[in-house]
């Protein structure tokens, strides 16, 4: 690992070189949105949230994807950021049917608070209105395809906290969806073992404990890091 | 100085927005010394008069009628406010899309036909009961919309914040937690 020195927002700053552009404005308290990062898992640059600018490259990259390089210049907050932030985010809910004064996510969301922190007061897009179900055969937790973004969150918890593998993505284009198994009912899911860390993972509505009505589904990120930080730090290797 | 304009409206709608209104308690006392409400679910006018300046929509477009009184209100009045979510984003009465294409007739089939005890049937009566659109839209779908309030209902404050910007003659700006949905 070597030492690189990078500029974001006019900052000078110091890094690794197999940090992410994310990861190093983190550590520098510049906040840059993101929606499908989650502490302790890889990134897969699924949202587009975190796009930034880098000098000489035209199109936008996202951060928590884009490796840093020696003398990389970044821009975080720029009109055109916020504009395709704000599209972004549009798209996000009119891609699928997000009805936030009925969701059991509804004050605790991300998605929300990512809307109204950048402005979004309201779609521009004609909304799709696809028809999505509902999976309520598992006896602790239940899905909601309406509520989704395919953040994949979920996914990676399972597969790389848990070590489960039960959830995955089916589908292509607007037809992709979060499955479990070979697309069986959760409730049929073998590999499944109800460890809950998926839906501690989900920022959104999507994933929620049975019986929370509107607004009841807080999580508690705690659950996801204490074996994140257990693995970092060795704790469990005797 | 004359006393704003102000006409209010529910369309695709539960009235909670209007309820919400009211929760401005005494607030409204030093908003009736600035505003004269002109059109309103709780003044008995029945034509929306010319010249307004400020419109409060609540609800959502969701038969013909909705749509044609839209028109004749963006016609008649300088600001149009898209007041909670129903009007901003469809919201609950838009479920209804979802259930497909032919979900105009499904909803009032099951609504009429199949959970009705007596009386099983459609109501119809041409000029008087409108029909529904294919699809729920929100406002901005039609008509330009000036201002949007969300919000379900939008909590009495946000509504406040709102009308003391445009009774001061400024354009409005809501932010942050001012513009949540939900
Ligand atoms: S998931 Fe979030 S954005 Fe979507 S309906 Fe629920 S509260 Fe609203
Ligand atoms: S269920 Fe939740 S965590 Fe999983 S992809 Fe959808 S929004 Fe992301
Ligand atoms: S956080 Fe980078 S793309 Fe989602």
């Amino acid at each position: 690992m070597a030492a690189i020195t990078l500029t974001i927002d006019d900052k000078q700053v110091s890094a690794e070189d197999s940090q992410s552009v994310l990861s190093i404005a983190q550590e520098q308290g510049i906040a840059i949105p993101t929606l499908c990062h989650l502490e302790g898992v890889y990134d897969v640059g699924a949202c587009r949230l975190c796009l930034v600018e880098v000098a000489g490259v035209n199109k936008l990259l996202p951060a928590c994807t884009t490796k840093a390089t020696e003398g990389m210049v970044v821009r975080t907050d720029t009109e055109r950021l916020r504009k395709y932030r704000k599209i972004t985010l549009e798209l996000l809910f009119a891609e699928r049917n997000h009805v936030c004064a009925i969701c059991v996510a509804n004050g605790h969301c991300e998605l929300q608070t990512m809307a109204y922190n950048q402005g979004m007061d309201h779609v521009r897009y004609d909304y799709c209105f696809p028809k999505w179900d509902m999976d309520l055969t598992h006896e602790r937790f239940g899905m909601d395809h309406n509520r989704c973004i395919l953040c994949a969150r979920c996914v990676r918890a399972c597969w790389h906290i848990e070590g489960a593998g039960t959830k995955n993505v089916a589908g292509r284009g607007a037809r992709s969806h979060i499955i479990t198994d070979m697309f069986q009912p959760w409730g049929e899911a073998e590999s499944c073992t109800s460890c809950g860390k998926c839906v501690m993972a989900c920022p959104t509505g999507a994933l929620f404990e049975r019986g929370s009505t509107t607004g009841e589904m807080q999580r508690d990120r705690t659950t996801l890091e204490f074996i994140v930080t257990a693995r970092e730090k060795k704790q469990w290797i005797a | 100085m004359d006393r704003l304009r102000v006409a209010t409206i529910w369309f695709g709608g539960c009235s909670g927005c209007h309820m919400s209104f009211l929760d401005l308690d005494e607030f409204l006392i030093d908003l009736a010394a600035k505003i004269e409400i002109v059109f309103s679910p709780v003044v008995d006018t029945k034509e929306y008069p010319a010249a307004v300046d400020v419109c409060l929509i609540e609800g959502a477009l969701c038969n013909e009628e909705n749509v044609e009184w839209l028109k004749i209100i963006r016609e008649r009045t300088r600001v149009l406010v898209a007041f909670g979510d129903c009007a901003v984003t469809g919201n609950v009465p838009t479920m209804r899309n979802a259930l497909g294409l032919n979900n105009d007739v499904n909803v009032l089939d099951r609504a009429y036909r199949e959970c009705a005890d007596n009386n099983q049937g459609i109501p119809n009566e041409a000029g008087i009961v409108p029909t529904l659109l294919k699809r729920v839209i929100p406002l901005h779908e039609v008509v330009h919309v000036d201002l949007f309030l969300p919000g379900c209902p939008p909590p009495a404050g946000r509504i406040k914040s709102l009308l003391v910007q445009v009774l001061e003659g400024q354009s409005p700006v809501l932010e942050g937690a001012n513009i949540k949905f939900g």
